[in-house]
């Protein structure tokens, strides 16, 4: 069996033609407010990815939010990723925004070590975060700091682990009991 | 389970008549209030929702979904497939909607793969889209008029969804689940004469809807039943997060096909129906008015079609032909490689959201190379919608959060996943 190439299949992967080249005014607006709260911004495939540190990403968010001209009033979703026990950081958290007024999107990107899943809750700037924040929590054993609800959503309230960790069976550890 | 039985005297009612809208849960004696456990089984919550209420005499005063119950771990289950292999399981969240998960799923790995797909493909994509959004709200209007306690409207609805279904069986081979929109293309091409079919049933259609305003729209029940409950303002649906005609019904013109189009929206000719009055009533009427939109969609899109391929020229990772399969050397060893090993998709993560029949459907995919995702996340409308429900029903009679629930039009098989 030959070995495949992993960029064979696509039609000669073309860069976007502004990729790269043109600065998200997203990321330049967050970076001009606070220098510190870009770590690094990733333009591919027609998205911005901004990676924010953890400590700063409710203010973020919340300048995002208000500031004229960017105006992301809707969070479209929230939700989290494992890279896998050895890697480090571990986690991932991503918040998808969108405006209702300017129709432009961006991604937030929050990095945690396992040893420490704090991250600060953005449901004070968005109350849809309550839920994702929850599954996320459920799902991947992220915890929102200061969120006001922060259960178990999808899976019972007794269950051990969180379910999409890279390291939690697919199928379960022991078939599941009420006992 | 609620506290059930800590309910005053029979016949109690509150003295307080005006309760104002929205309250907080104040602690009381425990003779006012009481805490009803409304589900899973209950009819009117579409599948297994399970709301725990505290009530003061009839009104609300505090609403928690408990949810979870059709919680299948599709999430994890992705990860553990092809990418070819997840199409099934996006039939399976919102099965009111499947070719709109279809959608939204494939377009996302075609983003990450930078495939480019034909123009017939596309328009029958549309076709497809807007169909099933019409069987979706039809299910809504069936399900939300007989809550509300007009039984007849189930069966003209259902009637007429029941013509849609036939036209996806004919292309697709399945009803509920026809997985017909694959990675660069669909399955195969329709087939012959389907483009009379779907005339036939755009001819009828706008009779149908009329039947249904007949039904629905001018019944003075329903009217009281509806007009004024459930009022939730634009910004705290956005707030919320509210989305597709739940967020129009009050009164933000949003929607996907129109702020980032794709799959050629941006060509079609249609109206974002929006409405102003915030409550059920609102919502019902985006509805009624997209399902007249997306009527001049199909018609559009079947207009349109042209002979021309249906899969992109990707032969990698997309499968070949039958008959080339049989003739030629290079299309069954791309065959063998695709069924057998997959195929390799490049490093990255997109978020790709498409109008889905109940809002914004969002898709993340995250790749780190090779065959299976490394995490495919929904970010399901219903999801999203019934969060806010809380918000919603606070202050409302308990009758009326059956109302706001079909106003909200969920499908547990996305909530849960």
């Amino acid at each position: 069996m030959e070995p495949q190439n992993p960029q064979a299949n696509a039609p000669e992967a073309e860069t976007a033609p502004d990729a790269g080249t043109t600065p998200s005014p997203t990321a330049t607006a967050l970076q001009r407010e606070h220098q510190e709260w870009v770590v690094e911004v990733v333009q591919a495939l027609g998205e911005t990815t901004i990676i924010v540190p953890r400590e700063h990403i409710a203010a973020a968010c919340s300048f995002l939010k208000t500031a004229p001209g960017l105006e992301f009033n809707f969070l479209a979703d929230l939700c989290g990723f494992d890279r896998g026990p050895e890697e480090e950081p571990r986690f991932e958290v991503n918040y998808h925004l969108f405006s209702t007024t300017k129709h432009h999107r961006v991604r937030l990107k929050v990095l945690l070590d396992e040893n420490d899943l704090h991250v600060a809750s953005v449901t004070s700037v968005w109350r849809t975060a309550n839920w994702h924040e929850r599954e996320t929590y459920d799902l991947f054993g992220v915890i929102f700091d200061e969120h006001p609800d922060l259960r178990r959503i999808l899976l019972p309230d007794d269950w051990q682990g969180h379910a999409l960790r890279k390291d939690f069976p697919l199928r379960g550890y022991e078939p599941y009991s009420l006992e | 389970m609620g506290q059930m039985g800590q309910m005053g005297p029979i016949g109690r009612m509150s003295t307080d008549v005006n309760i104002p809208p929205q309250f907080e849960v104040v602690d009381q004696p425990l003779d006012t209030q009481m805490t009803l456990s409304m589900g899973p089984q209950h009819p009117s919550t579409h599948g297994v929702l399970r709301l725990e209420l505290v009530l003061d005499g009839e009104m609300v005063v505090k609403a928690t979904p408990d949810i979870g119950y059709l919680h299948t771990g599709m999430e994890k289950l992705f990860e553990y497939r092809k990418y070819q292999q997840g199409i099934v399981i996006t039939d399976r969240m919102d099965y009111l909607n499947p070719l709109g998960n279809n959608l939204a799923y494939v377009m996302a790995v075609e983003k990450l793969l930078q495939l480019e797909i034909p123009e017939r493909a596309q328009t029958i994509r549309v076709l497809f889209c807007e169909l099933q959004r019409i069987a979706s709200h039809l299910v809504w209007l069936g399900t939300h008029a007989i809550d509300i306690g007009a039984m007849t409207v189930f069966f003209y609805a259902f009637r007429e969804r029941e013509k849609i279904l036939n036209l996806i069986e004919a292309a697709s081979g399945g009803r509920l689940t026809p997985s017909y929109f694959r990675i660069g293309g669909l399955m195969m091409d329709v087939p012959a004469g389907f483009e009379n079919r779907v005339k036939q049933f755009l001819d009828n259609f706008p009779q149908a809807v009329k039947e249904f305003h007949t039904l629905v729209s001018g019944n003075r029940i329903f009217q009281k039943r509806t007009q004024g409950i459930g009022y939730i303002s634009a910004e705290d649906a956005i707030d919320w997060g509210l989305a597709g005609p739940s967020l129009r019904g009050s009164g933000v013109n949003v929607d996907v096909r129109r702020t980032n189009p794709y799959s050629s929206y941006e060509t079609y000719d249609f109206e974002v129906p929006v409405e102003q009055d915030c409550d059920v009533w609102a919502r019902y009427m985006v509805r009624m008015r997209e399902m007249d939109e997306s009527h001049k969609i199909v018609a559009q899109a079947l207009s349109r079609l042209k002979p021309g391929p249906v899969k992109a020229d990707a032969p990698k990772v997309v499968l070949p032909d039958r008959e080339a399969m049989k003739t030629h050397m290079d299309a069954l060893i791309h065959h063998f490689l695709i069924v057998a090993e997959g195929f390799d998709v490049p490093a990255g993560e997109v978020y790709h959201p498409i109008e889905g029949s109940k809002g914004e459907l969002g898709v993340y995919i995250k790749s780190i190379g090779g065959p299976k995702p490394a995490r495919v996340h929904f970010r399901g409308p219903s999801f999203v919608n019934l969060s806010a429900l809380p918000h919603i029903a606070s202050g409302e009679m308990i009758a009326d959060v059956v109302a706001i629930i079909g106003s909200l039009d969920i499908v547990l098989g996305e909530i849960d996943r």
